[in-house]
C-alpha cells in the first residue's frame, strides 16, 4: 500500500460542496430539440393547410362531439368493463381446480385472441344476423325441439332477440370489443393472481378463511398492483380500437366516421383527420391521469410512496388509536 | 404416554395416530404419534428435513394426509366419518375447521397491503362475522398485548421483522384459537430481535395457550416446553421432558443433533444473549 500524506490539520472534514460532474451532451441535445421543435412549430403556423380553426370548429361540431361520447367514450367504457369482469373470471377459471374449467378458459382464451377484431366484428355485424335473425331463448333448454317432438303447438319462447335490429348498434359493438378484451384480460388477471406469494394465502386459510374470500379479499387486492398497469395499456388500445366500429359493424356514432364524413364532404380531409387525432389524444391523456391514481391505489403498502394526503391520515389514525390502545392497555 | 394421560387425565386436544404424508412418492411423514393436552406446550426439534414443519402444516390441513388421522379438540381434521367411511370435507367445513388453529409463519405471511391493524382485524370481521367497530377494539387490545400499541396504522413493509412477527401472533391470536401452532417463527429474524418474539411466546405459553413450536431456539425449548419432540426422517426419535430429552437424550441421533446445534449457537452466540438482553432491556407488558 501507498503511504497517503494525512494533511496535517486539525480540522476534521465537513459537509462535501464539491462541483457536479459536467453534462455538456445534455444541453448539446437541448439545443437540437429547440432547434427541431421550432422548426415544427413554423411550419405549422405558416402552412394554410394545416387549417387549424376549421380543425377545432370540426372537433366541437356536435355530431363529432356526439359520436366521441358515444362510440369512442362510452364504446371503451362499456367494453373494458364486460373484458375486466369477464376476463377476471376466466383468468380465475384457468387457475381452478377444476379441470373442466380450466379447459373452457383455455379455449375462450385461444379462440377470441386468435381472431382480429375487426373480423370479428364483421361476424358480429354481418354474420351473425344472417345465421341467426332471431334469436329466441326458451322457457328450458330444447324446450322448442321437445314440443315439436311431442307434437304440442306451443310457443315456448321465454323472450327473443331481434339481431338484425341491433347489428350495427354499439350494443353489439361492446360486445365484441368486450369478448376479445376479455381473452387479453384473463392471462393479465391470471399473471397478476400468480405473482401474489402462495404465503399470503396459506396465512388466510389458516385463518378460517374460504377460497373466495381469500381471493376477494386478499388475492385479488394484491394481484391489482400487477394488473392495473397493463390494463391501463389495454384500455388506451381499446380508445383506439373503436375506431374499428364504423369498418367492422358499419356503426356511425363514431368518433372517425364522423370526421372522415366531413373530410369527404368538405374535401379538407387533413384537418378532419388531425381534429379526431387531438380528441384521441386528449382521451388518452386523461386516462394516463387516471391509471395513476389506480397505481397509487393498488401500491399502498408496498413502498410506492404514498400522497401527502394518505401520510397525514396514516399519522393521525396513528396518534388516535394509538391513544386508545394506550388507554385499553392500562386498565 | 398412558402415565401422561392419567396425569393430566382428560382428552388430548390434538390426537395424531400414524400420520403419513408423502411428495412426489417421497415419504416425508412416516407415521407419526403426537398427543397435546390442553395448556401444554410441545417443541418439535430436529434437522431441517426431518418433516416437522410438514407435521405442524398438516395439523392445520394446510397440507393433506396420505395416512392416519388427525383430531383437534375431538374433530376429525379434514374428513367425516360417515359409519366407518371417510367423506373429504369440502372448502368450507374445511375452513371451519381452520378457525380455532391460530398460525405462525417462518416468513410472517402479513397481508401487505393492509395496515397492521387491518391485519389483526380483517379474519375475525370476514370470518365470524364480529362487528368492524368491535374486532378494531379488540386488534387494538391485541397490538398492545405483543407490544405494539404504537403501531396500528403501520404497513408491514414499515415494520421490522421482529414487529411483523408479532403483528401475526396477534392476529392469530385474534380469532382466540384454541391451539397456536408456531412454524420456526424466529428463524427468518435478525439474531438481535429473537428475544421480542420469544418473549411474546412465553408470555403466551404462561397464559395457559396450548401451542405446538417448531424452533431451533434451545433455550426456549428448555425453559418453556412441557414436552420436546425430536424428529428425524419422518418419525418421532424420541420424547419427553425438556430436562429429559435435551440434557440427557437417549438416542445417538438426538446426541448427534444437540450437540450440532450447541456449536452453531456457540460459534453464533446469538439466542440466548439476545433473548436475555431484549428481557432485560423490555420494560414490563402493558397487558399485565
Amino acid at each position: 500500500m501507498s503511504t497517503t500524506q494525512v494533511p496535517d490539520t486539525t480540522d476534521r472534514p465537513g459537509a462535501i460542496h464539491a462541483r457536479p460532474v459536467r453534462h455538456p451532451g445534455r444541453w448539446l441535445a437541448i439545443a437540437i430539440i429547440v432547434i427541431v421543435l421550432a422548426m415544427m412549430v413554423s411550419s405549422l403556423v405558416s402552412n394554410p393547410r394545416w387549417d387549424f380553426p376549421f380543425m377545432y370548429r370540426v372537433m366541437i361540431y356536435q355530431p363529432v362531439i356526439q359520436g366521441l361520447l358515444h362510440g369512442t367514450i362510452l364504446g371503451t367504457i362499456g367494453a373494458m368493463v364486460l373484458g375486466i369482469g369477464l376476463g377476471i373470471v376466466i383468468g380465475i377459471m384457468r387457475l381452478s381446480e377444476n379441470p373442466v374449467l380450466r379447459g373452457v378458459s383455455f379455449a375462450y382464451t385461444w379462440f377470441f385472441r386468435a381472431i382480429p377484431r375487426l373480423v370479428l366484428l364483421l361476424l358480429l355485424g354481418t354474420g351473425l344476423g344472417y345465421l341467426y335473425p332471431k334469436f329466441d331463448i326458451g322457457y328450458f333448454p330444447f324446450s322448442q325441439q321437445l314440443a315439436d317432438l311431442l307434437g304440442f303447438h306451443a310457443d315456448t319462447t321465454a323472450f327473443s332477440i331481434d339481431v338484425n335490429a341491433i347489428s350495427s348498434t354499439l350494443i353489439m359493438g361492446i360486445l365484441g370489443l368486450g369478448l376479445s378484451e376479455a381473452a387479453y384480460m384473463a392471462e393479465i388477471a391470471r399473471a397478476g393472481i400468480q405473482s401474489v406469494d402462495r404465503g399470503q394465502t396459506e396465512a388466510a386459510q389458516a385463518l378460517g378463511m374460504s377460497r373466495g374470500k381469500t381471493m376477494r379479499r386478499i388475492v385479488l387486492p394484491q394481484a391489482m398492483r400487477v394488473i392495473v398497469p397493463p390494463t391501463g395499456n389495454e384500455t388506451i388500445a381499446m380508445v383506439k380500437d373503436t375506431s374499428l366500429l364504423f369498418a367492422g359493424l358499419s356503426l356511425i356514432d363514431e368518433l372517425l366516421f364522423q370526421t372522415n364524413t366531413i373530410g369527404t364532404r368538405t374535401l379538407k380531409i387533413m384537418p378532419t383527420m388531425i381534429a379526431a387525432t387531438a380528441w384521441y389524444l386528449i382521451v388518452c391523456s386523461v386516462l394516463m391521469i387516471g391509471q395513476f391514481y389506480l397505481e397509487r391505489y393498488f401500491g399502498r403498502g408496498f413502498g410506492t410512496k404514498a400522497s401527502k394526503k394518505q401520510a397525514k391520515q396514516v399519522e393521525a389514525v396513528t396518534l388516535r388509536e394509538g391513544a386508545a390502545a394506550g388507554g385499553t392497555g392500562g386498565m | 404416554m398412558t402415565t401422561d394421560e392419567a396425569t393430566r387425565g382428560g382428552r388430548p386436544l390434538v390426537h395424531a395416530v400414524n400420520v403419513h404424508k408423502s411428495f412426489h412418492h417421497v415419504e416425508v411423514l412416516k407415521g407419526i404419534d403426537l398427543d397435546v393436552h390442553p395448556g401444554e406446550v410441545v417443541v418439535l426439534l430436529g434437522p431441517s428435513g426431518s418433516g416437522k414443519t410438514t407435521f405442524l402444516r398438516c395439523i392445520n390441513q394446510l397440507e393433506t394426509i396420505d395416512g392416519g388421522r388427525i383430531w383437534v379438540d375431538g374433530d376429525l381434521m379434514g374428513y367425516e366419518d360417515r359409519g366407518g367411511t371417510l367423506h373429504r370435507l369440502g372448502d368450507k367445513a374445511i375452513a371451519a375447521q381452520r378457525r380455532d388453529i391460530g398460525m405462525v409463519f417462518q416468513r410472517f405471511n402479513l397481508f401487505p397491503h393492509k395496515t397492521a391493524l387491518e391485519n389483526v382485524s380483517e379474519a375475525p370481521v370476514q370470518v365470524k362475522g364480529v362487528k368492524k367497530s368491535e374486532a378494531r377494539q379488540r386488534a387494538l387490545e391485541l397490538l398492545a398485548q405483543v407490544g405494539l400499541a404504537d403501531k396500528p396504522a403501520a404497513y408491514p413493509a414499515q415494520l421490522s421483522g421482529g414487529q411483523q412477527q408479532r403483528v401475526a401472533i396477534a392476529r392469530a391470536l385474534a380469532m382466540d384459537p384454541k391451539l397456536m401452532l408456531f412454524d420456526e417463527p424466529t428463524s427468518a429474524l435478525d439474531p438481535e430481535l429473537v428475544g421480542e418474539v420469544l418473549k411474546v411466546m412465553r408470555d403466551l405459553a404462561a397464559g395457559g395457550m396450548t401451542m405446538i413450536v417448531v424452533t431451533h431456539e434451545m433455550g426456549f425449548a428448555r425453559d418453556v416446553a412441557d414436552e420436546v419432540v425430536f424428529m428425524d426422517g419422518g418419525v418421532v426419535v424420541e420424547q419427553g421432558p425438556p430436562h429429559e430429552v435435551i440434557d440427557n437424550p437417549k438416542h445417538a441421533r438426538t446426541r448427534a443433533f444437540l450437540s450440532r446445534m450447541r456449536q452453531e449457537e456457540a460459534a453464533a452466540g446469538h439466542a440466548e444473549s439476545a433473548e436475555a438482553l431484549a428481557q432485560a432491556a423490555t420494560a414490563p407488558d402493558p397487558a399485565e
